[in-house]
């Protein structure tokens, strides 16, 4: 596992940020830099699924019954 | 005369009918026999009689039954379900048809409905147990077989649609006597893992098309308690649109096919991009909108007060916010006003180059024939000339 967040992480932050744009009680100088986070947020998204290469593994039984995977062969 | 009641013969086979309709097992009945007298009317109503060695039995196949069944010929042994009723005009009861098997098969759909109706009773596909479908998935776990055209079709929709998910596989046979076990096992496998290693937010349960004998391991009872109570919720795919098996009644969601599970599974990546877009073009607008009504504000204060240095932080901001959009690939209301102004300025030359325009002007055109004089050196003494100004044209001969 890595700390990278996710897509979904991002696009729920993403999601939060606008919904707090869109709520209007922000001071100016905040609801910018929420937006250039929000603008930045989209770059990453984007970035993310036009690397993604589907990734499949298969379960397999590990020694000692501990379940483990392997990457999957068509 | 008879001291009670007299009543009609209507009234009377109306009393009848109405103890059929009553009855425990009449209006639901399973019958097996042989088929004979089969008759298809013109109307698409069939009809015939159910016999076995010692009795028959009138029947009914109205026509939107016999539209969806494959009829039966004289001589069939079949199972047929429907309810027995009270004809009325002819004084008969008879079995209204609306499904027919081969004798077989029958007792499957028998053990089917069986089944159903026990879990059904039970709670086990009510709606309140559902659970929703993460609409972007990060991990998905697969019980099918994995040599199957199923788990190709699974993994090709999903690369299309949502590269970004992970796949884990948990092979299973899908048909035969060993296939509810197998299932069981690989839906109680990948459950581990997600409780143990990776979560999983979904898990499609696949098996492509096949006769009703083929898809049978999934009306198995020990297969849909797996799935009603997989702690990860369950998409079912099993064989064609027109396949119902107790899986998918058990499952969170049921889709038609193995292919339509992975689509319920996952975004298209197309409408998520446009979903992106249309999340940062919301954001720019307020913020826009903001900057706007500050910057109105700002105008009203500098009128009173003479107040210049605000002005300059708005339009810094402004700034700041139309780079920030173009990152984002959005036009901004500022590049818009430069295009607008960019298309009427070629609008002008355009109208400036209007011959038309210029000769309004007093400028004339000066043919030669067929060419354009531009030049003294085209035309000689004598030559003639055709010359052409803003309301008509006039011959002429040079001079010299």
């Amino acid at each position: 596992m890595t700390d990278e967040p996710t897509f979904e992480q991002l696009y729920a932050e993403l999601e939060e940020i606008v919904r707090r744009l869109e709520a209007g009680d922000l001071p100016l100088a905040e609801s910018l830099t929420l937006f250039e986070r929000s603008a930045a947020l989209v770059e990453r998204c984007n970035a993310l699924l036009d690397n993604a290469e589907l990734r499949v593994r298969e379960l397999t039984q590990g020694p000692g019954d501990v379940p483990d995977t392997r990457p999957f062969e068509p | 005369m008879p001291t009670q009641d007299i009543l009609s013969v209507s009234q009377v086979t109306a009393y009848i009918k109405s103890l059929f309709l009553m009855d425990p097992l009449l209006p639901d009945v399973w019958v097996t026999g042989e088929v004979s007298n089969f008759k298809a009317a013109a109307s698409g109503h069939c009809y015939l009689t159910l016999k076995d060695g010692d009795a028959s039995l009138k029947a009914v196949i109205w026509r939107t039954a016999a539209r969806q069944m494959t009829l039966p010929r004289d001589g069939d042994a079949v199972t047929a379900h429907g309810y027995i009723s009270v004809y009325e005009r002819d004084g008969i009861y008879q079995l209204y048809i609306d499904r027919l098997e081969a004798a077989g098969a029958g007792r499957l759909w028998q053990a089917f409905e069986q089944l159903r109706g026990r879990l059904a009773a039970e709670g086990l596909f009510d709606e309140a147990r559902k659970r929703a479908i993460p609409p972007r998935p990060g991990r998905i776990g697969i019980v099918t077989s994995s040599t199957a055209a199923a788990l190709r079709d699974i993994l090709r929709t999903l690369a299309a649609r949502y590269p970004l998910v992970d796949v884990v596989l948990a092979p299973a046979a899908v048909q035969g006597l060993e296939a509810p076990q197998s299932i069981v096992l690989s839906l109680a496998a990948l459950n581990r893992w997600s409780a143990e290693r990776e979560r999983l937010d979904v898990i499609i349960v696949a098996r492509g098309g096949g006769s009703i004998e083929e898809l049978w391991a999934f009306n198995d009872e020990r297969v849909a308690r797996a799935i009603a109570g997989s702690a990860v919720p369950v998409v079912t795919g099993i064989g064609h649109e027109t396949d119902f098996t107790i899986a998918d009644f058990a499952a969170d969601l049921r889709a038609p096919t193995p292919t339509a599970a992975a689509g319920a599974c996952s975004p298209d990546q197309r409408e998520l991009r446009s979903a992106l877009g249309a999340l940062l073009a919301r954001g720019l607008a307020t913020t826009a909108g903001r900057l706007e009504g500050m910057t109105v504000a700002v105008a009203a204060l500098e009128a009173r007060a003479a107040l210049a240095s605000p002005q300059r932080g708005i339009a810094r901001d402004r700034q700041r916010l139309d780079d920030l959009a173009r990152r984002g690939g959005l036009a901004t209301a500022a590049a818009l006003r430069n295009r607008r102004a960019h298309l009427q300025g070629l609008a002008r030359q355009v109208a400036a180059l209007d011959p038309n325009r210029v000769l309004a002007r007093g400028y004339a055109i000066v043919t030669r024939g067929d060419a354009l004089v531009s030049s003294a050196r085209q035309v000689a003494a004598g030559d003639p000339i055709n010359v052409r100004v803003a309301d008509g044209a006039f011959d002429a001969t040079v001079q010299g």
